[in-house]
């Protein structure tokens, strides 16, 4: 926070300079050549509010955790930096700090379904008593999931001697064996039998403890499941800190976190008969602040914001942000390319992002006549679109991410590239990075000469998906639609940015 | 390792298990806490017990659950009331873990222990114990201590006092909503033990700003804190601080604000007496029975007949009768389902006129409604009405209506109509019954769903003994023994339950002469099923008749059946012989 201070102070008035990003850490590099597991492939990325810890969730149903290592806290740390004497160079350092299997592969032998073990989305609670806590989900099932350190136990000085006891008798050794039970059933031993001396006995003694290291212990504290019909598209938290919602493509659940047991059906847009079926919904998340919003984005392009307060029952919203569309532009593509894939709150719960298939928006939520801002994100494909139709990477299901003040925007895009815009007034910052220990590369090279394709340059083998994914535009550059970049996060205080390219975690600072 | 003597072995294996890698065994030695507290000895259980307890406070969430629940009583196994402060450690640690059940639990506990410590004692370890709490780093600790105040207060001396009330202000302002919903949730408490001056100069302002709160779920459990706050203030204090506050509540933009406040209405009406009731609450009670939200709605209508107790019968058929009106074709069925099972009760508070005039038009159209559990609603209440205004008004309207219900094409409504059968018929009387009811209780007997036939032979016991057996004799027993000769055996099954419902109830006399012929026969049934079910209604009769009757027929017809070539028939036949001479023997 420190060091956000010192960059809003030398930010100049008139509006940010544009971002110079650089590579910071690599978690997950492949080697040349190395084939890419299915498994391995990263599925959701979340910062925690602090931005003190970091989750990746995998399609192997793997939650990753790491820790930022940089901060004040850690005294060694700051030590060393205050001899090296160059502060200002300091940026969020993660290190890996676990991980564990969240979700397994199911079958619902009832509807003959494969249950994937993907995990669609990690959400952080409030942590408590030095105990991480976080959300994560599947298809079907959330679970809520607490990380904690936990001493590693190495009991010495019984009052039994165990391997004695176990020579006399096997089944000895335990209160709940035969016999011992002997004596508890017969009474009790404890009150009948004979009487306790005042001053106890002396030979009794309590198991000591000795072994103090300690080791990091992911407990399933709550399973949320059989409330979806269909594929679970969200979870977020409510800023009261008791109740999350989980949306799928039909309907929203309310649930508290402290019950399991039963949720709340609070939004519901299945029609009577599925042929009426128009739109279903992509993503769901609560207002930062107002605990009593939440917005939900459709595959017809509009974000709706629902008032918990006025119903039960939200099936109306209080504000709807729809872009009218230009007369005359309507063709076959228009509805899916308007579908939204993913919708973010700023931080000051004014603004609010939207992702469709060509665009980023920006949306101010006093003013629901159209977007404050229109991001092009990979206009040049706009051309492609039957070819994007056919191999389905139309459907590709692209996230976004506003850095914590607010001021820049994020979104990933094909071939690796992500794109930064900057959003305050007359900014003219469009950044294109390319997740790689060089993301500047790109930006230098796309206005002027053609490219080879990426794919082949990071020696990428590419899992065989038509033989067409990478195709020469009208430039001569080539798209490789395999690898495409769809999770990507910004620290919640700090210019840094986290973003999956397949199985890799980039960092990036600036 | 030590030699441990033989009796003490299960002891010594109970202390080894408080660290056995299955928390099975775990729990099991906390549950038995105090039995190792007393081998130890007092001494030993302050100086290494509590310690080691309180060392082990990353167990799981099942093991810390049970140890802060023996902890609350473990004051007898320290050395009594003086060493009740070893007890705070392990708790305060408890306090502060994730899991919310530990944490209540630890509180609880803490609760219990600091309720018999010694003055001296609170202000020099539970009131330091409870700050450190409130300071706590984590909101848990924080969440912990709101719950704790009401028990340090009265010991504390005044400046301590004092700096209580301002930490629990800081924590009615916390920034985490978890803990303005703990400090809303104990304000009451606490508010009990503060005097009353500064009653009004400090809580209040807390209270006032747990009203604003921006987060729905606090506001909501300061409507709680209304009543338990009023209770505690003047009257014209109330009137003052707390009434403005129902009143805004009642308007509150969140439905479940408001939704709290219809809930609670009650007891938010006794919190500040009749009198306002009757000039402000009314206004906010008819607002909330013309809720927006349904849910509003069916808490505001389920609290009609209490909220209008307290009224006048003129207020009531003023402000709240029109409301009721609206109610009884209100849009939302679960809204006419709440208002038909309470609706009964206004009858004795309008007074007879205003009841035959107003709210008989309301009952009839409740119980035309088209959704059955509306009308099972009012049917269960009749018998309020009849106090006040006589079935007869009812009756036309009620006949229908019970006819549809007990026909209705889902069983459990159908069950639902059986079981207030009894009550309609002593409500309504000999001669309407046997008009209009009578044979619907024999076609239940005849229903497709075992439940049904099964409560309508139980429904033919309760009316014989409603009516005595005369009666039953005369409109029961023929019609229901008749129907032994259907054709299908799981309805003469269903007779033969009836008849061994009905023996008790009818006596000896009629048994002998009317069902015992009746079973006898049915022991020739070709159905085995029919035939064990005979050799168990005889064996249920045996008790009921003459030992005569007895030798005479039951005891032959069981010999036979102890033959039949159908092995549950002789097993039945056979346990109904031995239970008769086991009666013999006793008898003689």
């Amino acid at each position: 926070m420190n060091n956000g201070g010192v960059d809003a102070a030398v930010a100049p008035v008139g509006g940010p300079q544009p971002l110079e990003w650089k590579f910071s850490q690599v978690f997950g590099e492949r080697t040349a050549g190395e084939e890419i597991q299915e498994v391995d492939i990263i599925s959701a990325i979340e910062f925690n509010r602090t931005g003190d810890h970091l989750a990746t969730g995998d399609r192997g149903g793997r939650v990753v955790l790491f820790e930022r290592t940089d901060t004040r806290d850690h005294v060694g740390h700051r030590r060393d930096l205050e001899k090296m004497d160059y502060p200002m160079n300091r940026h969020p350092v993660f290190r890996y700090k676990t991980e564990f299997q969240s979700h397994e592969p199911e079958f619902d032998y009832l509807k003959s379904l494969e249950i994937e073990e993907k995990i669609n989305k990690i959400r952080w609670c409030q942590s408590a008593n030095g105990a991480l806590s976080l959300l994560s989900t599947n298809d079907k099932t959330i679970k809520f999931w607490k990380v904690q350190e936990k001493k590693v136990k190495k009991v010495c000085s019984m009052n039994v001697d165990s391997t004695k006891a176990m020579g006399n008798s096997p089944i000895v050794g335990s209160s709940m064996s035969t016999s011992s039970r002997q004596y508890i059933a017969n009474g009790g031993c404890t009150s009948n039998d004979f009487s306790f001396p005042t001053g106890g006995f002396p030979s009794l003694h309590l198991p000591v403890v000795t072994s103090h290291e300690t080791n990091l212990m992911a407990r399933c504290r709550r399973i949320f499941g059989h409330a979806h019909d269909y594929h679970i598209n969200s979870i977020s938290n409510n800023s009261d800190g008791e109740t999350f919602i989980s949306a799928d493509d039909l309907r929203i659940n309310l649930w508290n976190l402290e019950t399991n047991s039963q949720s709340f059906n609070i939004i519901d847009v299945k029609p009577a008969n599925m042929e009426d079926l128009t739109e279903v919904i992509t993503s769901a998340e609560f207002h930062p602040t107002h605990c009593n919003m939440l917005a939900y984005s459709s595959s017809k392009g509009l974000v709706r914001l629902i008032d918990m307060r006025q119903s039960a029952l939200c099936d109306r919203h209080s504000k709807l942000f729809v872009e009218q569309e230009a007369p005359g532009s309507r063709s076959f593509f228009t509805d899916i390319i308007a579908s939204i894939s993913d919708i973010k709150f700023a931080k000051d719960g004014r603004h609010m992002l939207s992702r469709d298939y060509l665009t980023l928006k920006l949306w101010d939520m006093n003013m629901d006549s159209g977007p404050v801002k229109t991001f092009q994100v990979h206009e040049y494909l706009r051309p492609k679109l039957c070819d994007l139709y056919e191999n389905d990477s139309i459907f590709d299901k692209f996230e976004c991410c506003l850095s914590g003040d607010g001021l820049r925007v994020a979104t990933g895009s094909y071939s690796n590239l992500f794109r930064v815009f900057g959003c305050s007034e007359g900014s003219k910052e469009a950044t294109t990075l390319e997740a790689s220990k060089t993301p500047m590369r790109r930006q230098s090279l796309t206005s002027s000469r053609p490219l080879r394709s990426l794919g082949s340059s990071l020696g990428v083998v590419r899992r065989v998906k038509g033989a067409d994914t990478s195709a020469p535009d009208a430039n001569g550059n080539t798209f490789d639609f395999a690898t495409k970049l769809l999770h990507l996060a910004w620290h919640p205080t700090e210019n840094s940015l986290a973003c999956a390219a397949s199985n890799s975690l980039y960092m990036y600072y600036a | 390792m030590a030699m441990i003597d033989e009796p003490l072995y299960p002891i010594a294996v109970l202390i080894d298990e408080l660290k056995n890698e299955d928390i099975q065994l775990r729990l099991n030695s906390i549950r038995k806490l105090s039995t190792i507290a007393r081998a130890l000895g007092e001494e030993r259980t302050r100086k290494e017990l509590i310690p080691f307890l309180s060392e082990n406070n990353d167990d799981d969430d099942e093991v810390l659950l049970a140890m802060a629940e023996e902890l609350g009583v473990f004051i007898p196994y320290v050395g009594g009331v003086e060493y009740a402060n070893v007890l705070l450690p392990p708790l305060e640690t408890l306090c502060i873990v994730e899991e919310t059940c530990v944490r209540d639990k630890a509180v609880e506990s803490l609760c219990r222990v600091g309720a018999q410590m010694r003055e001296q004692d609170l202000v020099e370890f539970f009131i330091p114990m409870l700050k450190r709490l409130a300071a706590g780093e984590w909101f848990t600790a924080r969440v912990s201590s709101c719950g704790l105040f009401h028990i340090a207060y009265p010991s504390a001396p005044e400046a301590l006092k004092t700096e209580l009330r301002t930490i629990y202000s800081q924590l009615c302002q916390d920034d985490m909503p978890m803990v303005r919903r703990s400090a809303a949730t104990n304000l009451g408490k606490f508010a009990a033990t503060i005097e009353a001056p500064h009653l009004k100069v400090d809580i209040m302002p807390m209270f006032n700003d747990l009203t604003q709160d921006d987060q729905d779920s606090v506001r909501l459990l300061a409507v709680e804190g209304c009543a338990a706050l009023g209770k505690l203030l003047e009257p014209q204090d109330c009137a003052a601080h707390i009434l403005p506050v129902i009143v805004s509540f009642s308007q509150d933009k969140s439905w479940r604000v408001r939704y709290m406040v219809a809930n609670q209405l009650y007891e938010l009406c006794e919190a500040v007496g009749p009198e306002p009731t009757r000039s402000d609450l009314v206004p906010a009670y008819v607002r909330l029975l013309r809720d927006n939200e349904a849910e509003v709605r069916i808490a505001a209508a389920g609290k009609v007949t209490k909220f209008c107790r307290i009224l006048n019968s003129e207020l009531a058929i003023q402000n709240i009768l029109p409301c009721v009106k609206e109610l009884s074709t209100d849009s939302s069925q679960h809204v006419r389902s709440a208002l038909a099972s309470v609706i009964m009760g206004m009858a004795p508070i309008l007074g007879k006129d205003a009841t035959i005039e107003q709210l008989l038009p309301i009952f009839l159209s409740l119980l035309k409604d088209e959704f059955p559990d509306v009308r099972l609603n009012i049917i269960s209440k009749l018998d309020q009405v009849n106090q006040v205004i006589g079935i007869d008004l009812l009756s036309q309207s009620l006949l229908p209506a019970i006819v549809e219900l007990a026909e209705d094409r889902h069983w459990r409504v159908r069950l639902a109509i059986i079981e207030y059968i009894p009550l309609l018929a002593s409500q309504l009387g000999v001669g309407f019954f046997d008009d209009k009811l009578g044979a619907l209780c024999m076609q239940w007997l005849k229903d497709k769903v075992y439940s049904i036939r099964d409560a309508a032979a139980n429904n033919v016991k309760r009316l014989a003994e409603e009516f005595g057996p005369e009666w039953a004799l005369q409109h029961i027993v023929p019609q229901v023994l008749d129907m032994i000769n259907n054709p299908h055996y799981l309805y003469r099954m269903t007779i033969l339950q009836a008849i061994s419902l009905l023996a008790p109830v009818m006596g000896a006399e009629i048994t002998c002469s009317n069902l015992l012929p009746v079973v006898i026969n049915a022991s020739k049934d070709r159905v085995p099923n029919i035939k064990f079910n005979v050799a168990k209604v005889l064996q249920s009769l045996i008790p009921i008749v003459d030992q005569s009757v007895v030798e005479k027929s039951i005891r032959p017809c069981l010999v036979e059946l102890s033959e039949d070539p159908d092995v549950d028939v002789r097993f039945f036949a056979t346990q109904a012989l031995q239970s008769s001479d086991q009666l013999t023997m006793m008898s003689s």
